[in-house]
């Protein structure tokens, strides 16, 4: 492959270019369905068609006349597959937790639209729709809970008549500090109040899910492979659930198209693949659909947000009072009640806010379970924020750049402990700020947008901010604890020299885009004096990286980058050993830089990291008691998590004759601490922004009364394309985070996080002297021109 | 997802599709560009026993102007009528809405036969060739006959069209008077909302979307054939119709739709 | 069954299918290439855009049985055989316009495709003539810039 790449000396801070790129480009890249296994069984699921129904009779003979289609098995009959084992929840947020049993596919009665009710078992991929689409359930429907609200009324049906409530917890913050608050708000010169809707979305990465267990019937041994965020959990997991011996289980992710978060969990299709190879002896694959993916893999937020903010006369603020209705959905999924908790400490945003309180309540309603999506928590904690601090400045009277300005947690404040007890590691919000106030010319925005009022033009111009503040490199194991997590935050790496001094890395991070490779081989090539193109990075498999907790929550660089950086220094410290007894001097003698290690005011006496490799690797003159070889291993479990921050301004068009809302400017200034590769960095925030102003103004799950996912395919689930996406224009602020030696923070999320805010908030700022304080998201030009009418008085 | 199976014939000649039609009745489906009938098989919306597939009849691939007609051969593909001079030349609004379609690969398959003959009332080009007043000719067993666009679209993905019958051409005016399309969706690949196509100065508009059909606004034709401005004709755009309700939009915001499009797609053709 | 003759990449191809495989299980399933990515069943999302004798089409809409007879380009055909990258797929890299590169192979076709068949392209000409091409990672800017620097009209 003849690959262009510059190669400046020190690669970190480097724009370099991906070594991941040439397999992608060329389709030499092996996603899950593509994986050659011969003599597979191929999965085709029934899913049930109702949102709630007694399954009465599941009909297969049709199926089983189609040539090809050779089983055809119901929740009752593979219940022995799993026994007592059923899907994990990882994330048990309180004591009193309601947990309903969710078997991989279901027996008796059917949760949700999309529900596992059957699975065919087919020679082929034809073969299995065909057969899935044959099968003939007989289903009596029962009362159905669609949305959030109904889950809570008098009288609502129940989504699990044996857990007697819909209610699964009500989990709180600082619930003591409630008399503070009542006074604060009892006292305060302005009270807001608002209410936000956050809609369902479906994660939608460009490849669907997929998994095929593979079995060495001889040996006892399974390999799964799966498009998974998370091979090591999921290995653990399955292993759990299925009683298969760790020794006796691999998992592969191979190339995976991308996760968001949905594909960071444990689904039915990877236990059932696993159980009926290994009762089968013969590898068992399946392979989601589009239509398919919209009603089996989580989807994200769907959460109702109260929130009020409590003022002095400036707008300075006093407290902030937080209530959330969390949509769980019908089941609970890995961490899905663990999502509202990761925005729960941040709802009083990049503010000093004296006085906070906070408190969820997660219900269950007849849909698609809820679970991570990207952000998880954070973007819905920014968004109520956010969107609320623009109505206190309204209240108050200033611009939305000097509401947040008056309060910033200052520079000086940092390290900054938050009201719930977090604490923030660095930043400087007011310089962020002013960075992004100049970027995006917002005087000069302002001017043509009181141009285009004064003119009675019908083309609104509308300016939106959105300061944040996010958690991210999740976690200090003993912090997830409290929390009630089922699993650690630490992450693991190990960094080998080989005989002729080519080094391997072997992570525990699992990347789907992120670019791990390169900025994983740029930290080692800058530690070792190395060629990035001469350093190999090794993950994904729990074979040949057997430790790891895989990559979610923008944890990956501050979490596993450093476990890197951290073996890479380890691996130093032993060739210093060894460097130290061929040149007969002190290590503390030593100085090591361009991969050489040379004897302080002696020049001439050096010896290259090749030399010492080689000497690791013959052994035949170590140091007395050395182990032969270059070999580190790390686990990193952070101190504390680092906090990513930024303020993005996103500039709209109103029609407001139509009510489209075009994106016609978008500036980001982030902070997301040093960065390894300024060209991913940038990519990351791109596509975060995105995804975020997608939720803003196209994305909805929407539901219909029946419990019916009405926007199950790509044509009606509004994924934007290059024609509805802006131009991003970015710049940063570094201020390292002191969490980590790299002082990297993470930005996986970022965007995503900040951006659905901005782009609301500009769209209210076009239409506020029309009379609109409030859009829903979607902003679809149809919710915005009913804004306007109903502003306006009805009139259309 | 995958389609449910089917016997496959290729048609030789339009008469051989047609003959084919005729033995297989009901259970057969014409097969052109295949991207309105491919997804819909996809989700096994529909599932027909039979395709016979016209893809290859070249000899209906073409654009042919003489006098004041444009003929155009049904298997013409939206990017040949995207890119031909001649039908630039002749009938820019053919040739612009065209371009609009779906996105470039869909263009190089989707035929103007095929997405009219699917009578989808959200389509664009149904609607563009009836405000320019096309002429359908369809050929069955019993030979030709000559629709005229107007009179073509009967009902939801319905029209005169026999089980027998194929398109074989359509017969635009040249049209050198203003024009016009508006299309509104959320993104540009969708489907429009509403649609308004404007011909000949304003004396010929279409809606897109506003009912069971491609529809022409005949009040908006008559408002403007007596003089009225373009706010005053865009105004009973939506006049006795009852547009749909769906996702993006209720029949009240449609209605709306249809009058602020209308009104900005007479300007744009030249009626103020 | 259907006896088929296609060429792909070149290469001279006979296969039986069933008339209703997809092109893009013909490709994948069949001729083991694989680059080609299925996204969607809705025409969509591109994930699945290959050239049907030089031009872009979707090839999960398109019946193995009507391209009999057409030359097909896939993702695996476009470089050169010692491995140097097409121009278009050089951009790709220079410009950082793949993250998971899932939606990539189908990208990079219509991408091909466009150039081709629009002279002269400019920002607005590239986002409208991708529209059916979706990319989760990206937020498309990148890729973009990279069919303008392939197109030698733009992206520096």
């Amino acid at each position: 492959m003849t690959v262009t790449e510059s190669a400046p000396a020190a690669h970190v801070g480097s724009r370099r270019l991906r070594k991941e790129d040439p397999a992608l480009l060329t389709g030499e890249a092996k996603f899950i369905d593509d994986l050659d296994l011969p003599g597979a069984v191929w999965v085709g699921v029934v899913r049930s068609t109702e949102a709630h129904a007694r399954i009465v009779n599941i009909d297969g003979s049709a199926a089983l006349a189609i040539d090809g289609v050779n089983e055809v098995l119901t929740g009752e009959d593979l219940a022995p597959l799993w026994g007592e084992g059923a899907l994990p929840c990882a994330w048990p947020v309180t004591s009193d937790m309601k947990t309903p049993t969710h078997l991989p596919v279901a027996r008796g009665t059917a949760k949700y639209v999309g529900d596992a009710v059957a699975v065919v078992l087919a020679d082929s991929r034809y073969a299995a729709a065909d057969g899935a689409a044959a099968v003939v359930v007989d289903y009596e429907p029962l009362d159905a809970v669609v949305e959030i609200a109904d889950a809570v009324a008098d009288g609502a049906p129940l989504v699990h008549p044996d857990l007697e409530t819909n209610e699964c917890y009500t989990w709180g913050l600082w619930g003591d500090n409630a008399a503070a608050v009542d006074a604060a708000f009892a006292s305060a010169d302005h009270v807001v109040t608002e209410q936000y809707l956050q809609q369902r979305l479906i994660p939608a990465p460009m490849e669907p899910r997929g998994c095929a267990a593979v079995p060495s019937p001889a040996g006892g041994e399974l390999t799964l492979y799966s498009a998974t965020q998370i091979p090591h959990i999921l290995k653990v997991m399955t292993s759990v659930v299925l009683g298969i011996g760790e020794n006796k289980l691999r998992v592969v992710a191979p190339s995976v198209g991308g996760g968001f978060g949905c594909k960071l969990n444990v689904y039915a299709e990877e236990i059932l693949c696993c159980a009926l190879a290994q009762q089968r002896g013969a590898p068992v694959r399946w392979t989601e659909g589009r239509a398919e993916a919209a009603v089996s893999t989580i989807q994200g937020r769907g959460q109702v947000q109260h929130i009020e903010l409590a003022a002095d006369a400036e707008g300075r603020l006093q407290a902030v009072r937080v209530k959330l209705l969390a949509d769980m959905g019908a089941y609970l999924q890995l961490v899905t009640p663990g999502v509202p908790l990761l925005g729960g400490f941040l709802y009083h945003g990049c503010y000093h806010i004296p006085n906070y309180i906070f408190e969820c309540k997660a219900v269950f309603t007849n849909r698609v379970p809820t679970d991570a999506y990207r952000g998880a928590g954070r973007p819905e904690a920014t968004y109520a924020i956010e969107r609320a601090m623009d109505s206190l400045a309204a209240a108050v009277g200033v611009a939305p750049e000097e509401i947040r300005s008056r309060n910033f947690i200052k520079a000086e404040d940092f390290p900054y402990e938050s009201p719930p007890g977090l604490v923030f590691d660095s930043g400087d919000y007011h310089a962020v700020l002013d960075k992004a106030v100049s970027l995006a010319n917002v005087a000069g925005r302002r001017a043509q947008a009181a141009q285009r009022r004064a003119a009675g033009s019908t083309k609104r111009i509308g300016v939106g901010f959105s300061s944040y503040v996010e958690m991210c490199g999740l976690a200090p194991s003993r912090v997830l604890a409290s929390l009630a997590y089922g699993a650690g935050g630490w992450e693991a790496a190990t960094v080998r020299i080989s005989p002729t001094c080519k080094v391997q890395v072997v992570t525990g991070s699992t990347p789907h885009g992120q670019g791990h490779e390169t900025c994983w081989s740029m930290i080692v090539a800058d530690k070792l004096g190395v060629d990035p193109d001469d350093v190999e990075v090794l993950h994904s498999d729990t074979a040949v990286s057997p430790t790891g907790l895989d990559t979610y929550g923008s944890r990956s660089l501050s979490v596993g980058g450093t476990a890197v950086f951290m073996a890479a220094d380890k691996v130093i410290d032993k060739a210093r050993a060894i460097a130290a007894h061929q040149l007969e001097a002190n290590e503390d003698d030593l100085e090591f830089s361009g991969g050489v290690f040379r004897v302080r005011g002696t020049p001439e006496a050096e010896v290259p990291l090749a030399g010492v490799a080689f000497a690791a690797f013959t052994a035949h003159d170590l140091p007395e008691g050395m182990e032969p070889n270059l070999e580190a291993h790390v686990t990193y479990d952070p101190p504390n998590f680092t906090f990513p921050n930024g303020t993005h301004i996103a500039v709209v068009e109103v029609d407001t004759e139509t009510g489209n809302v075009e994106l016609i400017d978008y500036v980001a200034v982030d902070d997301c601490g040093v960065q390894i590769n300024p060209l991913i960095v940038e990519g990351q925030v791109h596509g975060g922004i995105l995804q975020g102003a997608a939720q803003a103004l196209y994305e909805d799950a929407v539901y219909n009364s029946d419990g019916q996912l009405v926007t199950a395919n790509l044509a009606d689930y509004l994924v934007p394309s290059a024609v509805e996406a802006p131009r991003y224009r970015l710049e940063s602020h570094v201020s390292p985070s002191p969490t980590n030696p790299m002082g990297v923070k993470g930005v996986g999320e970022a965007g995503t996080i900040a951006s659905a805010p901005a782009v609301m908030n500009a769209v209210v700022d076009a239409l506020r002297d029309l009379g609109v304080n409030n859009v829903e998201m979607p902003a679809s030009p149809q919710t915005v021109w009913k804004a306007i009418s109903s502003a306006q008085g009805g009139a259309s | 997802m995958i389609p449910a199976a089917f016997d496959y014939k290729v048609a030789e000649s339009a008469e051989h599709a047609i003959s084919l039609l005729a033995e297989h009745g009901d259970e057969a489906k014409l097969l052109a560009g295949g991207h309105s009938l491919i997804p819909m098989m996809r989700f096994r919306l529909a599932a027909p026993g039979v395709l016979v597939d016209v893809g290859r009849l070249d000899d209906l691939r073409y654009i042919r102007r003489s006098n004041g007609t444009v003929a155009i051969g049904a298997l013409t593909r939206h990017s040949d009528l995207e890119h031909s001079a001649e039908l630039a030349q002749a009938c820019p609004m053919l040739s612009s809405v065209a371009a609009l379609v779906g996105d470039p690969a869909v263009r190089h398959r989707g035929t103007l036969g095929g997405t009219i003959a699917h009578a989808d009332p959200a389509s664009d080009l149904p609607a563009a060739v009836l405000a320019l007043g096309a002429t359908i000719v369809a050929r069955g067993p019993g030979g030709s006959r000559e629709i005229a666009a107007t009179n073509f679209f009967t009902g939801y993905f319905e029209s005169v069209l026999a089980d027998d019958e194929m398109i074989t051409e359509i017969r635009v005016p040249a049209d050198d008077g203003g024009w016009n399309y508006q299309k509104f969706n959320r993104r540009a690949q969708d489907w429009a909302i509403v649609g308004v196509a404007v011909a000949s100065g304003g004396t010929g508009v279409s809606l897109v979307n506003m009912g069971s059909t491609p529809m022409r606004a005949s009040a908006v034709e008559a408002a403007v054939y007596s003089g009225a401005s373009a706010a005053e004709a865009a105004a009973v755009a939506a006049e006795g119709l009852a547009p749909p309700t769906d996702l993006n939009a209720d029949s009240d915001y449609r209605s709306h739709l249809a009058r602020v499009l209308t009104r900005r797609a007479l300007n744009a053709a030249g009626v103020s | 069954m259907t006896n088929v003759t296609l060429t792909v990449n070149g290469t001279h191809r006979s296969l039986e299918v069933e008339p209703r495989t997809l092109l893009v299980h013909a490709l994948r399933d069949e001729l083991g290439l694989t680059g080609t990515n299925v996204g969607c069943d809705s025409s969509s999302c591109g994930a699945c855009t290959v050239l049907v004798d030089g031009r872009s089409a979707k090839a999960c809409t398109m019946f193995t049985v009507q391209a009999d007879g057409a030359e097909i380009t896939t993702i695996e055909g476009v470089a050169e055989a010692d491995g140097t990258l097409h121009p278009m797929q050089q951009a790709f890299h220079e410009k950082h316009a793949l993250q998971c590169g899932y939606c990539t192979p189908g990208m990079v076709m219509a991408a091909i495709s466009l150039v081709e068949e629009y002279p002269g392209l400019d920002e607005h000409g590239v986002r409208h003539g991708l529209e059916g091409n979706l990319c989760r990672c990206t937020g498309y800017q990148n890729i973009v810039d990279a069919v303008l620097q392939a197109a030698g009209t733009g992206g520096d």
